[in-house]
Formats: C-alpha cells, sequence, structure tokens
C-alpha cells in the first residue's frame, strides 16, 4: 500500500474520493480550502467552487437527493452561512452519504473569530466528527459517509488550523466506486414544510438518540486505561498535545464528538480517580459531562483563548516549564499588500481623502493597517455593502458623503449582491466600490464567477459586474483602472458627492496572476524625501540612511510610486 | 535515532517550506514517523511564517515544536531568528541567515529593528552559526536558493547520508534547477 505525507486537508480530499465521492461544492476559507483544491486532482469527481458556502451546502444536499455522495467544505464562519440549509437537511437526511466538512481556526490564525462550531452540530442534531491527524481525517471521512448512509443523516466533520495545517503519513488504498441510488419521490421526507417537518424532527431525534446508543462501539472512539490517577477526556488535536505533555495518563479519545459517546465516558469515569476535561474553545463536552453527573475538572484550569500546547497542559499538571532562553519583544510583521497589488493605489487614495471604509472580508482588509490606514469597520463576508447603508440611515445622506463601502469581486458575489439589491430598494445614496481583481486572493487564488475559470481550470463563463451592479438598479456605475490614480481620485470624489447609490469598479487582475515588468524602480538625485511614496506602504520601497530606496528583490515595476512622486525623481529600470 | 525537532522561520515568500518538504520525504524513505506543521492565509502576504518538522523513530504526537522543544532552528531572515529563540532547547543549534527584511512597521519609522541580533543568538544559545546564505546563492546563481544552503548547512547535524538529501532534493525541485540546487548544497553543507 503507497504511504504518502499529505496535508490533513489533502487527506479529508483523499478519504472523499476513496469513499467514492461524486460532487463536491465549496466556497474557499482559511483552513478548509485545500480540501477541495486537492479533490480537483480527482477526475471521478466533480468539483466546483460555489459562490458562498449556503450555495455550496445546498448543491451538495441535492446531489445527496440525486443519489450520490457530496460534500461541502468551509470555515467556521462559512457554517453560519450555510446554517439555512444545514439545520433543515439535518432534519430530511440523505439519500447518497452527505458530509459537510468546517475547518475551525483556534487561535484566529487568519479569521475575525474562534468560533466554535461543535455548537452547530450540536444544534443541528447531526453526528459531529473530529479526526486529530492527517490518516485519521481520511479514515473518518471514509466512516462519515458509512454512517451518513446507516443512520439517514447529514455527518459534520469538524476540522481545525492545526489538524487540516499539519502533515502526516497516509496509507492511501483505491478508490471505491458507487453507483448512484436510484431516484424515489418522496415528499414526506423531503418537502420540509411544518406538517412534514414536526414528523422529521422526531425522526432526527431519534437516530440522534440511536447513534449515541451505538457510539460506545464505534472504532474511531480510543479508550487507553493507564495510570489511573489522571483521566482525561479529549478529541483531535488537543488529544496530541495530552499525549506529549502526559504520556503515562490515562485518556479518552473521542472521535464523535456530537452527541457525545455517554456509555464510554461513564465508564472511563468509573476507571479513573478524577476526569479532566481537555478542549480547546468553550466548554462544550465539560458542561455536558458535568450534566452526565461527573464530576470533571476543566476550564477551572485552561482558558477558552486561542490553541493550547503540551507545553501548558504539562505545566498546569506537573508545574515542569522547560528551559529556554526568555522571548525578546520583538516588532511584529504583519502581512502585506504584495509588490504591485491593485488594490494599494485605492487605498492611498481613501486614505488622502479621508473616506470613511466600510470594508470586508479579503487581502483588501490589510488596506486598515498603516500606512493606508484606510478603514473604518470589518466584520463578515458581504457586509461593507449593508453596513454602509444602515450607517447612511443612521446619520442622513449629508453625514456620508465622503464614505464607501469596499470589498473584492468574490466577496460582492458571495453576500454582496444582496445587499446591493436592498440599497437600490431602500433608496440609498451611497457608493459601493467592488475590487474587481478576477480571483479570490487572499486564500490562495481560488477561481470564482469573475474567473473565466472553473475549479479544475477549465474554461468559464465570466460575470461582468458593471452589468450586475446596472441589473440590481444601480444607475451611476463607474469602471476605473486602480492604477491610474488621479482617475481614482477624481471618480472616488464625483459619486460620493452625489446623492445618488453608485458603483465603481476597479478592474485589474491580482498582481500574482498577472505580473508587472518585473523591472525595479530606481529613484533618483531629483528625490527631495518628501516621503509620499512612503505612504503607499508598499515592500517595494525601504528607508535607508533616512531616505526612500527601492527593494530591488521586491519591487515588480508597477510604476504607482512613480505616479505619487511630485518631484519626478522616480524613474522605471530598464532590463 | 534521537527524536528530531526542527522549527524553520522566515518570511512568506523566502520558499522556507522546501527545507520541510525534503525532510518529510527523507523521514518517510527511512521508515521514521514524521509531521510537518505550517502556517496558511494571512501570513504568505509577506508575514512571519514558520514550519515545524518533528521526526522519530517511534509515533510523532504533536505536530508542533514548543517553546524549548528545537534540537534546530533554522532561521532565513535575523529578526524572524531572534523572534522564535525560546524556541530552541537548551544546547540547541540555531542557524541563521544573515539577511535582514524590514518588516512594515520599521519601514515607516513606527518600531525599530533590533541591532546586533547575531550578537544576541550568539550570547543566548550556545551553537550558533551565522551565513550569508544570499550571498552564497547568488554565487550558485540564484537567490531562490538560499533555502537549499541552509538546509545543506543544517544537513550536517542530522543522521541522514549526503546522498539521501541529494536524491531527494533531485525528486523535489524543478529539473532545471536541480544542478543549481545540488551545489547550493554542496556549498551550504561545507560553509
Amino acid at each position: 500500500m503507497e504511504k504518502r505525507i499529505m496535508l490533513g486537508n489533502e487527506a479529508f480530499a483523499r478519504g472523499a474520493y476513496e469513499a467514492g465521492v461524486k460532487v463536491i461544492s465549496s466556497y474557499p476559507g482559511t483552513p478548509s480550502t485545500e480540501v477541495t483544491e486537492a479533490a480537483t486532482q480527482y477526475d471521478e469527481i466533480h468539483v466546483e467552487w460555489a459562490p458562498n458556502e449556503k450555495v455550496g451546502t445546498e448543491v451538495a444536499v441535492g446531489a445527496s437527493i440525486g443519489g450520490a455522495r457530496a460534500l461541502s467544505c468551509m470555515k467556521h464562519v462559512g457554517l453560519n452561512v450555510a446554517a439555512d440549509p444545514f439545520f433543515t437537511a439535518a432534519y430530511t437526511g440523505v439519500t447518497g452519504g452527505l458530509v459537510v466538512l468546517v475547518a475551525d481556526d483556534n487561535g484566529c490564525h487568519s479569521s475575525q473569530n474562534e468560533q466554535d462550531s461543535r455548537y452547530h452540530g450540536r444544534g443541528a442534531g447531526v453526528p459531529v466528527l473530529e479526526p486529530a491527524n492527517a490518516q485519521e481525517c481520511k479514515d473518518y471521512m471514509k466512516f462519515a459517509y458509512e454512517l451518513s448512509e446507516k443512520y439517514d443523516t447529514v455527518v459534520l466533520m469538524r476540522s481545525n488550523t492545526r489538524v487540516s495545517h499539519s502533515r502526516g503519513i497516509v496509507t492511501l488504498v483505491d478508490r471505491e466506486e458507487r453507483e448512484v441510488i436510484p431516484y424515489v419521490k418522496n415528499i414526506q421526507k423531503y418537502v420540509a414544510m411544518p406538517a412534514m417537518a414536526k414528523k422529521l424532527h422526531v425522526a432526527q431525534e431519534k437516530r440522534l438518540n440511536q447513534i449515541q446508543e451505538d457510539s460506545a462501539d464505534f472504532a474511531i472512539n480510543k479508550m487507553e486505561i493507564n495510570d489511573k490517577k489522571i483521566g482525561i477526556i479529549t478529541s483531535g488535536i488537543c488529544y496530541q498535545y495530552v499525549k506529549e505533555a502526559l504520556p503515562d495518563a490515562s485518556v479518552l479519545k473521542m472521535g464523535i464528538i456530537n452527541p457525545l459517546p455517554k456509555k464510554l465516558i461513564e465508564d472511563f469515569a468509573a476507571q479513573v480517580e478524577q476526569v479532566y476535561v481537555i478542549e480547546e474553545g468553550n466548554p462544550f463536552f465539560e458542561e455536558q459531562i458535568r450534566a452526565m453527573g461527573i464530576d470533571a475538572k476543566g476550564k477551572d484550569m485552561f482558558t477558552i483563548q486561542g490553541e493550547y500546547s503540551a507545553n501548558m497542559i504539562r505545566e498546569a499538571f506537573t508545574g515542569e516549564k522547560p528551559e529556554h532562553a526568555a522571548a525578546p519583544e520583538a516588532v511584529g510583521r504583519p502581512p502585506l499588500m504584495c509588490a504591485g497589488c491593485p488594490h494599494r493605489g485605492l487605498f492611498y487614495i481613501l486614505n488622502k481623502l479621508k473616506t470613511t471604509v466600510i470594508g470586508d472580508i479579503g487581502c483588501y482588509t490589510l488596506g486598515s493597517l498603516p500606512p493606508t490606514s484606510a478603514m473604518d469597520a470589518c466584520l463578515c463576508m458581504g457586509a461593507s455593502i449593508t453596513m454602509a447603508h444602515g450607517f447612511e440611515k443612521a446619520r442622513g445622506t449629508d453625514a456620508v458623503r465622503n464614505t464607501v463601502a469596499v470589498l473584492g469581486d468574490s466577496t460582492f458575489f458571495h453576500s454582496g449582491i444582496t445587499g446591493l439589491v436592498n440599497m437600490h430598494y431602500n433608496q440609498s445614496t451611497g457608493t459601493v466600490i467592488v475590487l474587481d481583481n478576477r480571483i479570490t486572493g487572499m486564500t490562495g487564488h481560488q477561481q470564482n464567477p469573475a474567473s473565466g475559470r472553473n475549479a479544475k481550470g477549465e474554461e468559464a463563463p465570466a460575470l461582468d459586474i458593471a452589468t450586475m451592479a446596472r441589473a440590481c438598479g444601480v444607475k451611476h456605475v463607474v469602471e476605473v483602472d486602480p492604477f491610474d490614480l488621479p482617475e481614482v481620485e477624481r471618480i472616488v470624489k464625483e459619486e460620493t458627492a452625489r446623492e445618488e447609490l453608485s458603483v465603481i469598479i476597479t478592474k485589474r487582475p491580482c498582481a500574482l496572476i498577472v505580473k508587472q515588468p518585473m523591472i525595479p524602480h530606481t529613484i533618483t538625485d531629483k528625490c527631495r524625501n518628501c516621503k509620499m511614496c512612503m505612504k503607499l506602504g508598499c515592500p517595494g520601497i525601504e528607508m535607508a540612511d533616512g531616505r526612500p530606496v527601492i527593494v530591488k528583490s521586491s519591487c515588480v515595476g508597477c510604476g504607482l510610486c512613480k505616479t505619487v512622486c511630485p518631484f519626478d525623481a522616480n524613474e522605471e529600470g530598464v532590463k | 535515532m534521537k527524536d528530531i525537532n526542527i522549527l524553520i522561520v522566515g518570511v512568506g515568500g523566502q520558499g522556507t517550506l522546501l527545507a520541510s518538504v525534503i525532510l518529510g520525504k527523507i523521514a518517510l524513505e527511512e521508515g521514521l514517523d514524521v509531521k510537518l506543521a505550517e502556517v496558511h492565509g494571512m501570513s504568505q502576504r509577506g508575514g512571519s511564517v514558520v514550519t515545524h518538522v518533528r521526526i522519530s523513530e517511534n509515533e510523532v504526537h504533536s505536530p508542533l515544536i514548543e517553546e524549548g522543544g528545537a534540537d534546530i532552528i533554522v532561521a532565513f531572515e535575523e529578526l524572524e531568528a531572534y523572534r522564535w529563540i525560546s524556541y530552541l532547547k537548551k544546547g540547541g543549534a540555531f542557524f541563521v541567515n544573515t539577511q535582514q527584511i524590514m518588516p512594515m512597521p520599521v519601514t515607516i519609522g513606527a518600531a525599530e529593528y533590533p541591532a546586533e541580533i547575531v550578537e544576541f543568538l550568539k550570547a543566548n544559545a550556545s551553537d550558533v552559526t551565522a551565513i550569508d546564505a544570499l550571498e552564497i546563492a547568488e554565487e550558485c546563481g540564484s537567490a531562490k536558493a538560499v533555502n537549499t544552503v541552509l538546509l545543506g548547512a543544517m544537513a550536517q547535524k542530522l543522521p541522514f547520508d549526503k546522498e539521501t538529501w541529494i536524491r531527494q532534493i533531485e525528486t523535489t525541485v524543478k529539473p532545471k534547477f536541480v544542478e543549481l540546487n545540488k551545489i547550493a548544497f554542496e556549498k551550504g553543507y561545507n560553509a
């Protein structure tokens, strides 16, 4: 059998492949993105990027009703977007196996919160599985499809940053090809209206109870009885930290984390002197285990914040600390918009005009950082447009003449369009700027409805945002090249001053997709050290001996600094 | 064989991932267990990046190296070496590329780049090797070979044959860059 080093996310994709999955529809989101990306290598699977997680989940539900095994993947906040279909599909159950994969981001490595998705699984009443390494990512995925079809339920696969983004050795086997299950019309099961839903809710409770009853025998749970003084109940990545920190402790590692394997927990608790629950995030296990009448310790010893570590657990139990040099206070290295990024100039202008910017989720959220510092708020996908509308309704039309909503193309398709419809319908006079770079950038370049390519890289129809904005009823729609800064400035002033709804589209492909000339500029002796170019926050320019100089290894020759230089001191390089 | 924990730190875009990919392949070939951890997302945009490599004859549990846990730290940049020094095990080996990349807070004058980092490292760790890997890489023909130079330097501390390293470089880098990388590895090995 072939062994390969795989990312947790690649192993999830491999598991789906081996389980005979036929349809995957997802929206990218760190740390979940690579599952869907890795699945594009398998010709047997239809893999697509959906415009958002709700769409992706509904496509997967449709595929399941259609009789195939299906998957939708998302980050934790994406599950909120998908919650509507997710909670009701939890009632209807499945025909082909259906798994929703959610990757949490404990520690907020690249997210706006540390939401604990286990509550969504419990709230929806579906089984939740949580693997702890790459091999388990693959194995649990296959088990999830067996579970889904055996019990007629959606299964939530819960991962997090450390599991998804760690690599380990995985043993591969062949794909189990599956026939599409013949379609049989069944409105009692699939038409979720009140009369049916009441019965479906009863069925859902029954199957969840049955799963809880049977879960003691699931091979994905592992009880390791060692020293009985300390008995730890844990799951996922925390299991790995526990094994590092306390190799002699007794451990119950749960592979299914909703419903909790009650019989196993009671059996384990009866064998050890003191039960400790180790789980990142909220006391999800602890509260339920205490409700079983077990005196478990947990959040009185450990935080609900961030990630845990073996050192943290070891110190809590033994007081031991490893010897090491003190960590010095080191200046941070925040991420940046790339050299040549088409977003940079817009934020430079918005900063210059002191515009109030209601921002959104994407690379351009970095526009909030110094020196461009041009963002006032950022909440969730698509919220720039809707929040800007509310801001205007609160403060009045006059008060928002220098206010804009800013979001990217992928975010616009994700959940910006409905906000724009609302702005038109409820008579906003605001300005929306769509940064159209033809790709989903921050998550690592996934295709979207503007790209002209699909998830597998094949040609696909590209949507035109200006046409869509006009179709939403916007009369003033203007497109501009974001490298043409005087024009960007003129248009932003004109459109924000106008007491009518407008959309500005800055059009230029991502700098990592369509490369700049790659010939570094030079700063000549005409430079009077006014430092206007430093206000761009470009990694291609730095200060040396008190003067700006070009960083030759970083500059891509985009020419933005030449545009802002008042003394014509910036010259294009020659090859 | 003793367990091996290697922390590779640098700046997004410096090619820190290659070293961990090669180490992973070597471990697999030698029949050892290995886990690698990396950070994606925001950190790719010129931010700090760190890769954890853990190799053992026994099962590797946590994918992460923690403070005081690294047998070797390979730093692609000085400030990143400074930032991660607390992760070095007592007596562990520190390889630092003497390259400085200014973070934006320094560039815009909001913070200062720490002075004399190599001296600081030497005062706080017993086995520090400072290498101008960028200069060596450029001598070999490409600034991008910094990672292979550092890999060569680190290879001296690890229980794998030189031939094994070379073989995995050949299977990992693009064919047209194999010769360049073999030379860079050799120079790092002898640095």
